[in-house]
C-alpha cells in the first residue's frame, strides 16, 4: 500500500510539467527578516505593544512570586507557633458563667507542645474612673488609658522585652498582689519614666505599683497601650470580665494544630463546645490568597497590553501588505505561490511578536529586581515565566499576522504589477 | 522534419480574453500566433488597445476565455493553479517598465531573489546571480543599492533578475518607458545581445523606433491583432 503511493506519487511527479515552486524554511525567515530590517524604526514600534504586554506579564508573575515569598518568610514561627482560645459559652447557651477555669493557664501549659498559656481580657473599669498616677491628679483629656487583665503565662507567651523591672509572675497573681506591669508608651503618657522612685498607677482608686516597663512585644501588641495587671487582683476589685475572656498560648514549632485541638477538652471536659481555639492560618493557603488577588487584576492588564500590541502588529503588517502590493506582484511572476506570500508576512509578524516578547521578558525581569532592590526582597521569577514569554510574544505575533498574511495571499499579481 | 523540431515557445490557437462586465470588454480578440524560439516579437498599438493583457495572457497572470495557449508544447489551460505558477517562475522572465526592484536589496540580492522559489543552495543562487549581472554589464555595481544606480542600470539589474532563471521566453512591457533616448538605445542594445545569444523576446513597447528593432512587429488595436509583413 505503502509501496503504492509512492509509486504513484513518483508517476505524478514524472507526469508534472514543472517542479512545483516550493520555498524553504531558511528563506522565510531570511526574506522575512530582510522585510524587518528594512523598516528598523517602524518595526521596533511595532514591537512596543508585545514589549508592554509581555513585560506586564512577566513582571506581573515575577513580582507575584516575590511578594508571596516574602509573605512566606514573613510568615515565621512566631505565627506559626500561636494558638487563640475564645471563649464561645455564650454562643452556645444564655445565663452561663463564664468558661475559662481559674486555672486554665496550668491545665494548658501542661498540654505536650504548649510554652506559655494564659487568659486575659480588658477591665472595665467604672465610668468616672480613670488610670492616672497619682490619686489627686486630673484624668488628663487624651482618651482613657485601657486595663487588661493577663495572667503571667500571657506575659511570658507575648515575648516582650523588658526596659526596666520585671514581669509579676504566679506569686504575685496567686497572692492577690496589687502589680502593674506598663507598656513604654503608657508609661510616657502617665510621666512615669523610672522605676527608682517606686511609682504607682492609681485605677480608679486602687493603687498599683509598677514593677515593670516592656519596650516592645512579638505578639499582643497592644499590650504596649495598656496598663497590665494580674487576674486575681483584677477579679478581687472589679469582679469577673464583663467582656469575654480569651487566651494566648504559645506552642513549640509544629504543635500549633496538635494543641489547637486538645485546647477545649482541656479546658472544660464537660463543655469543650464553649471553647473555640484558633490555629494559625496554613501558609500555603495565606500564599494563593495573595496570589489570586494580583493575579486576577494584573494578569488581565498584561492581557489588554498583549491584545494591544496584536493590534499593533496586525496593524502594520497590514500597511506593510499594502506598500509592498507591488512586490508581492514581483514575487508571484517569478514562482511564489500566494501561500509562500503569506507565509513570508506571517514569520514576519510572528518575528516582530516574538523580539517583543524577548525585549518585553528582559524588561519585565528587570522590573522585578528593582522593585525587589527596592523593598529589600528577594526578587523571584520562576523560570517557566520566562521562558514562555518569547513564545507568549510569537503566539501574539502569529494571530496578528493571520488577518495581513490572508490578505497579501490575496493580492492579484495583475493588479499589483499595475502600478 | 517536423518531429525532431522543438515546439514552438510560445502557441496560441484562437485565444481571446473578455473581461466579464458589465459591461463585458473584449480586450483581446480571439488571435493566432506562435513564437519561436529565438524570435525577437515586438507589440505595439495605441494605449488601452489590449497590449497588457496580451502580456498578461502570455505571461501566466491572466488566463484567456478562449482558446488554447502552448507554452513550450504545454498546454496551458489544463494546468492547475501550481503549474501555473511554477510554470511561470521557471519559463518566463518579466521585465517592467517600472523595474520593480525592492529598494532596500542590493543588486545581487534582486537578481538572487528571482531563485528563492526554486530548489537552489543560497551560494549557487548567489553565483548565478553574479554571473547574470555580468552578463548585464554590471559586474562593478553588483552589491549597490536600487537608490544608488542610474535607471538604465536598474533596467539591467531588472534583466538580470529576468536571466537569472534560464527562462524560455522574456517578457517586457515597455522596458525603455521610464528611459531617455540614449539610455534606451543601450538597453535596447542589450536585449538584442541576448536576442542574438537565443533568447526568445517578446517586447511591447508604443514606441515605433523601439518596434521596428524586433525581427517581427505584431499590431494590436481594439483587441485585434495583426503581424505586420516581415522585414527580414
Ligand atoms: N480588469 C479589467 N476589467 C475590465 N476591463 C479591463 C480590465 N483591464 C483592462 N481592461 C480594458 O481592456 C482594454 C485593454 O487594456 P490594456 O490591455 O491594459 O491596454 P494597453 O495595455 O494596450 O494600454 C482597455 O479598454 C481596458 O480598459
Ligand atoms: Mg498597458
Amino acid at each position: 500500500m505503502l509501496r503504492w503511493t509512492r509509486a504513484a506519487r513518483l508517476f505524478r511527479r514524472a507526469e508534472r510539467a514543472v517542479e512545483p515552486s516550493r520555498l524553504s524554511f531558511a528563506d522565510v525567515v531570511g526574506e522575512s527578516l530582510a522585510g524587518i530590517t528594512q523598516r528598523p524604526a517602524r518595526s521596533v514600534l511595532t514591537s512596543v505593544g508585545t514589549v508592554l504586554g509581555v513585560g506586564t506579564f512577566v513582571a506581573v508573575l515575577g513580582l507575584t512570586a516575590t511578594a508571596s515569598s516574602q509573605i512566606d518568610s514573613r510568615f515565621n514561627s512566631l505565627m506559626a507557633t500561636e494558638v487563640s482560645v475564645e471563649d464561645v459559652s455564650r454562643e452556645r447557651t444564655e445565663f452561663v458563667q463564664p468558661a475559662f477555669p481559674p486555672d486554665a493557664g496550668r491545665r494548658v501549659e501542661a498540654l505536650n507542645g504548649v510554652r506559655d498559656a494564659g487568659v486575659y481580657w480588658t477591665v472595665q473599669l467604672p465610668a468616672r474612673e480613670a488610670v492616672r498616677a497619682a490619686p489627686v491628679q486630673a484624668a488628663d483629656g487624651g482618651g482613657r488609658i485601657q486595663v487588661v487583665a493577663a495572667s503571667p503565662g500571657v506575659l511570658e507567651a507575648a515575648r516582650p522585652s523588658v526596659a526596666q523591672g520585671r514581669l509579676f509572675d504566679d506569686w504575685h497573681d496567686a497572692s492577690g498582689q496589687r502589680v502593674a506591669v506598663l507598656g513604654a508608651a503608657t508609661a510616657a503618657r502617665l510621666g512615669i519614666t523610672t522605676l527608682e522612685t517606686r511609682p504607682a498607677v492609681f485605677l480608679g482608686d486602687e493603687a498599683f505599683s509598677v514593677v515593670g516597663i516592656i519596650d516592645d512585644v512579638q505578639r499582643e501588641p497592644e499590650l504596649l497601650l495598656s496598663v497590665v495587671v494580674p487576674p486575681k487582683a483584677s477579679l478581687d476589685i472589679w469582679g469577673p470580665p464583663r467582656g469575654s475572656a480569651k487566651m494566648l498560648v504559645a506552642t513549640d514549632l509544629g504543635a500549633a494544630n496538635q494543641v489547637a485541638s486538645e485546647i477545649p477538652l482541656a479546658l472544660d471536659p464537660a463543655h469543650p463546645d464553649h471553647f473555640e481555639a484558633v490555629p494559625p492560618p496554613d501558609p500555603r493557603s495565606l500564599r494563593t490568597e495573595v496570589t489570586n488577588d494580583l493575579d486576577d487584576l494584573f494578569l488581565l492588564l498584561a492581557g489588554v497590553c498583549l491584545v494591544i500590541g496584536a493590534v499593533g502588529i496586525a496593524n502594520t503588517t497590514l500597511v506593510s501588505v499594502m506598500e509592498r502590493t507591488g512586490e508581492i506582484g514581483l514575487r508571484r511572476t517569478l514562482g511564489a505561490r500566494g501561500r509562500h506570500i503569506s507565509v513570508q508576512f506571517l514569520c514576519e509578524s510572528s518575528v516582530l511578536g516574538t523580539l517583543g516578547g524577548l525585549v518585553g521578558s528582559a524588561l519585565g525581569v528587570l522590573g522585578v529586581v528593582v522593585v525587589a532592590l527596592l523593598r529589600d526582597w528577594t526578587p523571584v521569577v520562576h523560570p517557566l515565566t520566562v521562558t514562555s514569554a518569547p513564545g507568549v510574544g510569537l503566539v501574539t505575533g502569529l494571530l496578528a499576522g493571520f488577518y495581513p498574511a490572508w490578505r497579501a495571499s490575496r493580492v492579484q499579481p495583475v493588479e499589483a504589477l499595475r502600478r | 522534419m517536423s518531429g525532431h523540431q522543438p515546439p514552438p515557445v510560445v502557441e496560441l490557437r484562437g485565444v481571446g480574453l473578455t473581461y466579464p462586465g458589465p459591461p463585458p470588454v473584449e480586450a483581446l480578440r480571439p488571435c493566432e500566433l506562435t513564437v519561436r524560439r529565438g524570435d525577437f516579437v515586438t507589440v505595439t498599438g495605441p494605449s488601452g488597445a489590449g497590449k497588457s493583457t496580451f502580456l498578461n495572457l502570455v505571461g501566466l497572470l491572466d488566463t484567456q476565455t478562449c482558446g488554447t495557449y502552448l507554452l513550450d508544447g504545454l498546454d496551458t489551460g489544463a494546468l492547475g493553479d501550481v503549474d501555473r505558477t511554477a510554470l511561470r517562475g521557471r519559463r518566463i522572465g518579466f521585465v517592467f517598465q517600472s523595474f520593480h526592484l525592492l529598494n532596500y536589496r542590493t543588486a545581487v540580492e534582486n537578481v538572487a531573489l528571482a531563485l528563492v522559489y526554486r530548489k537552489m543552495k543560497r551560494v549557487r543562487r548567489v553565483a548565478s546571480a553574479r554571473e547574470a549581472l555580468a552578463r548585464v554589464g554590471l559586474e562593478h555595481r553588483m552589491d549597490a543599492l536600487p537608490s544608488t544606480l542610474s535607471g538604465g542600470e536598474r533596467q539591467r539589474v531588472a534583466i538580470a533578475r529576468a536571466l537569472v532563471g534560464e527562462p524560455s521566453l522574456l517578457l517586457c512591457d515597455e522596458p525603455t518607458g521610464n528611459l531617455d533616448t540614449a539610455t534606451a538605445s543601450s538597453i535596447l542594445s542589450l536585449l538584442d545581445e541576448l536576442n542574438g545569444a537565443g533568447l526568445t523576446l517578446v517586447v511591447i513597447t508604443h514606441d515605433a523606433a523601439v518596434a521596428r528593432r524586433g525581427g517581427r512587429t505584431l499590431e494590436i488595436r481594439d483587441g485585434r491583432m495583426t503581424e505586420q509583413a516581415v522585414t527580414c
